[in-house]
């Protein structure tokens, strides 16, 4: 019988390969994840059924686990489904979080487990050389799943608004302090110069402190790229697991998703133009961003009235729509969308400019489009849409900001200096549609809002748009 | 010396994570950025398969407070995988192309 749990293990090991990589394809992508459920889920209940310990015991307290599969799908599930597409990052980061604190906690138990064995039986040396090995995988998998569950809540609970930023003076020391701090204990927690059960909940305090003290200065815009970076954390730790149990399959998916997720990370980063560092280090973005750095000296901004706005894209060729998470946090997609059919039927050829961090993670946006039955088609990226901005009549940015902030190409004293943005100054007319003269994440002026041909629209995104959208039926 | 004891009694396995990391390297270079969330998504739940460890622990439990913490550990392993997978189809099932 184990022979076939073999078997399982490594067919639910290539649905995970194969649905990974279908993952990265739009045409693909859902069978992908379908696959590597359906070998998630072949794993698990091979694993309740065909499991045997080294005796050939088979597992026990099967009346418990089933409870617990049960309470856990069922709320899952629930949760999942009634997420708001525009609260998807926290719910991923929840999620990663749960992973984490469920690696955490197997070390715990096999941490007293062996223990328990070490106090009822005498060393071999063969055993103590097991033990040592296994002490190792423990800690990795204590820490790092710590740090993980730590984390994603924290970064869950600043993108559901429940936690503000905040940052202690010399909170990179104190990270970097408790950071030695954690690798001092688990090396001596090694060598056996400290050992017992509290140090080594001393080091699972320390690293969830970590955890939470490493989130917390980091501003919202970078959150994303956090999430991605702790969702490695927890594929490591799932891969510790792989250790402790010889099991290859969590040791495959495990290390898959951490070295997929890292290299997710980085390009994430690159989209931004931001090293890793950078954005661990927080240097711009939450509390410590300090205001206008480079002030464009003010200037006027002229507001445009609403049937202005809808007169001028009404009769416009090409109308670029940029959309930015304004327009998701006001639940203003399917107004957007409106917006884009009725101008379309006038006539009007419409687009929507995409760039690659717009909403709260890379591809949000497109998935919050999407849900308001945008055609895919029209959703371009940044590198395709910027040389079309000289041919285009009416930009209307929504609920953007920096993702158009010309200072990025012209200003080297700018922080956000460098990161790629949508060109919308070469277009004819640009409409922008904000809530306030407010800065964006980056906290810094816009030079765009002062441009003659820069046209300004306060107010809600979608009680604005819903207004554009009558006034051009109306004409 | 530890460290290298470990490494060799665990060789096979040390040679599956490395080749493990340029598979994963090379199945998630050259994704288009509307996938990024989709995938890390997925990449979620697939790493929920720490619940397998979960259940070995649960089963093999003795005693109240090992009970009690395998059968939290089986729950949040199964919030993990559920929940993970369901959130990523449900952002991939509007990705379906119109007509």
């Amino acid at each position: 019988m184990e022979h076939i749990l073999v078997v399982i293990y490594l067919i639910a090991s290539v649905t995970f390969m194969w649905g990974l990589k279908m993952l990265s394809k739009p045409d693909t992508a859902r069978n992908g994840n379908l696959i590597a459920a359906a070998g998630m889920i072949l794993a698990i209940f091979a694993t309740i059924f065909l499991y045997k310990d080294s005796e050939g015991n088979h597992l026990g307290n099967l009346v418990w686990i089933f409870l617990a599969l049960v309470i856990g799908t069922a709320i899952g599930w629930i949760m999942a489904k009634k997420v708001q597409m525009t609260a998807m990052p926290q719910m991923v980061s929840f999620f990663n979080g749960m992973g984490g604190a469920c690696a955490a906690i197997i070390s715990i138990i096999e941490y007293n487990h062996l223990n328990h064995v070490l106090a009822s039986s005498t060393m071999t040396p063969e055993m103590a050389a097991d033990h040592h090995g296994k002490i190792i995988i423990i800690l990795a998998g204590l820490i790092i799943g710590s740090v993980s569950f730590a984390g994603s809540i924290i970064a869950y609970g600043k993108l559901e608004g429940k936690i503000n930023d905040f940052s202690l003076k010399g909170q990179q020391i104190v990270n970097i302090g408790l950071l030695l701090a954690l690798l001092v204990l688990s090396i001596l927690f090694y060598t056996g110069t400290i050992s017992g059960s509290m140090w080594f909940y001393i080091i699972l305090i320390v690293s969830l402190l970590y955890g939470i003290l490493f989130v917390f200065p980091i501003g919202g815009a970078d959150m994303p790229v956090v999430i991605s970076l702790l969702n490695s954390f927890t594929g490591v730790a799932a891969a510790c697991g792989g250790f402790l149990y010889d099991n290859y399959v969590m040791l495959i998916g495990g290390i898959l998703v951490g070295s997929a997720g890292t290299i997710l990370t980085v390009t994430m980063c690159n989209a931004m133009n931001r090293s890793l560092l950078n954005v661990l280090v927080g240097n711009f973005g939450g509390a410590t961003a300090s205001g206008p750095t480079s002030s464009t000296g003010g200037g006027t901004t002229k507001e445009i009235t609403r049937s202005d706005a809808a007169i001028l894209m009404k009769y416009a060729k090409k109308v670029v729509i940029v959309p930015g998470y304004g327009l998701a946090v006001a639940q203003a997609q399917h107004t957007c969308h409106e917006l884009e059919s009725i101008l379309e039927e006038g006539g009007v050829e419409v687009k929507y400019a995409i760039h690659p961090v717009a909403g709260r993670m890379p591809g949000h946006m497109n998935v919050l489009l999407a849900e308001s039955n945008v055609s895919y088609d029209k959703l371009i990226e940044m590198e395709d849409i910027n040389p079309e901005f000289a041919t285009t009549d009416v930009v209307l940015v929504v609920g953007a900001n920096d993702v158009v902030n010309p200072a990025a190409k012209t200003d080297p004293s700018s922080p956000i200096y460098g990161m790629p943005i949508l060109e919308v100054e070469n277009a004819k007319n640009i409409i922008v549609m904000k809530r306030s003269m407010k800065a964006g994440y980056a906290g810094i002026d816009n030079a765009l809002f002062y441009q003659p041909k820069t046209y300004m629209l306060f107010g809600d995104a979608k009680d604005t748009l819903v207004k554009l959208v009558n006034e051009v039926k109306s004409m | 010396m530890g460290i290298l004891e470990f490494i060799s009694s665990n060789i096979q396995m040390i040679y599956l994570v490395i080749l493990m990391i340029f598979v994963g390297i090379e199945l998630i270079s050259h994704v288009p950025s509307v996938l990024h969330t989709p995938l890390m998504s997925g990449a979620n739940a697939i790493h929920g398969v720490v619940i397998i460890g979960a259940i070995i622990v649960m089963g093999q439990a003795e005693g109240v407070l090992s009970l009690v913490l395998g059968f939290i550990a089986v729950i949040f392993g199964t919030l993990n995988v559920v929940g993970g997978f369901v959130v990523t189809d449900r952002m991939l099932e509007m990705f379906k192309k119109k007509k």
